[in-house]
């Protein structure tokens, strides 16, 4: 899986969480929250989402990483890889 | 022989929720979306705990709760419940107070606080500003030891009545005092003010209905008439932990159990003392509850109307706003939720929800006598204060009843009969549980915070996560079962 793939799972994520909005524009780097209405029970879906759809485990510890695209990607793609 | 509730019911539960409030029910349907197996036991003969209501001949509906939550709600129900759900979700606008030091409409957010609080209370624009900038960024792991109180008193000295203002409506939302932490006010204050105050349209007997048929769509198996009386433990690997429950006098094997009833009754009761370390029960019984309400239903005859004086009115005698006063046993404090027929859309019904705060303690210690007798005080009172806003109201009045704390207690079980759970302290040992019992979670109305109808929504979802993840790493962990074993 490229860092690519890993972008789009989690913005598909995203879209069934918030699906009112617009995905489309999202810049990599710049923080979710900065771009999206997304408060903390969104990133908890997202924890949730990633547990039920990919059997990854983001502890809590490492809830930092979901800060922006750029970080997501960064931080699960190896965990992608391991799983496979 | 009584009827079996729990007929045909398996041995076996990934996880048995006890309580049906909408922590335990949101929690429950999160769950089972995860693909667990979950069943839910309610002792009383009607889902929701206190997000409930009760009918009364002559057509009358009367929901419980308080009915206004933050917009939050509209996020939460179609993420965790359903968009067709969410879709009932609509704005209360006629927000009023009305007591000896002030009398104002209001939509009860940021703006509209604002444009009062310096038109007419005359603080200073930037002083507001700064007061909502700042609670808007406190969070509930802040480690502050300041006060609501103290902190009104850092903003708006000298201002009782903008205190007034800010508190009153919060302490009938979550029986919140100013003795209590800035960030319980802060937090759900801020989550008001963002957007304003909301209700669900169609009354609370159509939520819960709706969510009973999502919770089926989505496997749960709902018993209702079911006491929880004991959850079970067993020691494995030189530990204790959670193996299932005994319910109406049955075991029912499981591997998590989640609790929503209240905190206290969870460890002290259900799970019992000799499941903890004498630390943890001394924390337990060390949660101070909160305190409760009183409310008076009025049921207006069909065919009559009432004037629109507003949804959530509130009033008060009282010279200025006091904690104590406030939840005495004669105060004259209190909050008219008005149900017009849009309300509940078809019916052309109105009805009087009046809620007062109070304590526990005062109506436990009455006779049978007292009891009937203060009753038919409060409801005698609460009239009397109505026909100041709508005069000729008795007349229309065909059905009245009173509630109060042991109303509560016998309809929910909870600790002391609290409509408001527990003080800040509850939240840790809630979140501690497991960690002290393996396969033991508790999400109910703890620490002002997690409390009301969207902060006990989020925590079921919450603990649900959490849920979630033990028994994930519990799969993972296991060896695969052969297929025909």
């Amino acid at each position: 899986m490229t860092k690519d793939d890993c972008k789009k799972l989690v913005i598909d994520i995203i879209s069934d969480i918030a699906p009112d909005e617009d995905l489309t524009a999202i810049k990599p780097e710049i923080k979710l929250r900065d771009q999206l209405q997304l408060d903390s029970m969104d990133f908890l879906d997202i924890v949730m989402e990633l547990r039920k759809r990919h059997g990854i485990e983001v502890p809590e510890a490492d809830y930092s990483h979901l800060a922006s695209l750029e970080s997501c990607a960064e931080y699960l793609t190896p965990k992608f890889a391991t799983k496979a | 022989m009584a009827y079996d509730w729990l007929k045909g019911i398996e041995d076996h539960y990934d996880i048995v929720v006890i309580g049906s409030g909408l922590g335990g029910l949101t929690g429950a349907n999160v769950l089972a979306k995860c693909g667990h197996k979950v069943l839910l036991l309610e002792h009383h003969y009607q889902l929701g705990g206190l997000a409930t209501w009760f009918t009364r001949k002559g057509g009358h509906i009367f929901d419980i709760s308080l009915h206004g939550f933050p917009i939050g709600m509209i996020k939460s129900i179609r993420k965790y419940w359903s968009q067709d759900i969410a879709n009932s979700i609509v704005q209360l606008k006629g927000v009023r107070f009305i007591n000896p030091q002030f009398s104002i409409d209001t939509t009860f957010d940021r703006e509209d606080f604002t444009r009062q609080l310096v038109e007419k209370f005359q603080v200073p624009a930037e002083t507001v500003e700064r007061f909502f900038t700042d609670l808007r960024a406190m969070n509930f792991y802040d480690n502050s030891q300041e006060t609501t109180g103290q902190m009104f008193a850092r903003y708006f000295p000298g201002r009782d009545d903008v205190q007034r203002l800010l508190m009153e409506p919060i302490a009938y939302a979550n029986g919140s005092t100013l003795d209590d932490p800035a960030i319980t006010f802060g937090i759900v204050f801020s989550n008001f003010m963002s957007k304003g105050v909301y209700t669900f349209q169609g009354g609370s007997d159509v939520l819960i209905k709706k969510m009973g048929v999502e919770l089926k769509t989505n496997g749960v198996e709902v018993r209702k008439h079911v006491v929880v009386e004991k959850v079970l433990t067993e020691e494995r690997d030189g530990r204790k932990q959670v193996t299932g429950v005994v319910a109406n006098g049955r075991t029912i094997r499981c591997d998590v159990v989640l609790s929503n009833a209240n905190i206290k009754n969870t460890v002290l009761r259900l799970a019992g003392e000799e499941s903890f370390t004498p630390e943890f029960v001394a924390q337990a019984k060390a949660i101070r509850v909160n305190t409760s309400s009183c409310q008076v239903y009025l049921g207006i005859r069909k065919g009559e109307t009432l004037p629109h004086i507003g949804d959530l009115v509130f009033t008060s005698e009282e010279p200025v706003f006091s904690s104590e006063k406030l939840v005495d046993l004669h105060t004259t404090s209190r909050t008219f939720s008005m149900y017009y027929p849009d309300t509940r859309p078809g019916t052309d019904r109105y009805t009087v929800v009046v809620s007062i705060n109070a304590k526990y303690d005062d109506w436990n210690n009455l006779n049978e006598e007292q009891y009937a007798t203060e009753k038919q005080r409060l409801i005698d009172e609460s009239i009397a204060a109505l026909e100041k806003y709508i005069p000729d109201v008795r007349g229309k009045i065909e059905w009245q009843e009173a509630a109060t704390p042991r109303t509560i207690e016998r309809y929910t079980r909870h600790w002391a009969g609290t409509s408001f759970g527990t003080k800040f302290e509850g939240l840790k040992v809630s979140m501690d549980l497991p960690a002290q019992l393996p396969g033991l979670y508790h999400a109910g109305s703890v620490g002002i915070i997690m409390s009301g109808w969207l902060g006990t929504i989020n925590y079921g979802v919450i603990v649900a996560n959490q849920i979630d993840k033990a028994l994930a790493a519990k799969k993972r962990a296991a060896p695969a079962q052969p297929a025909n074993a």
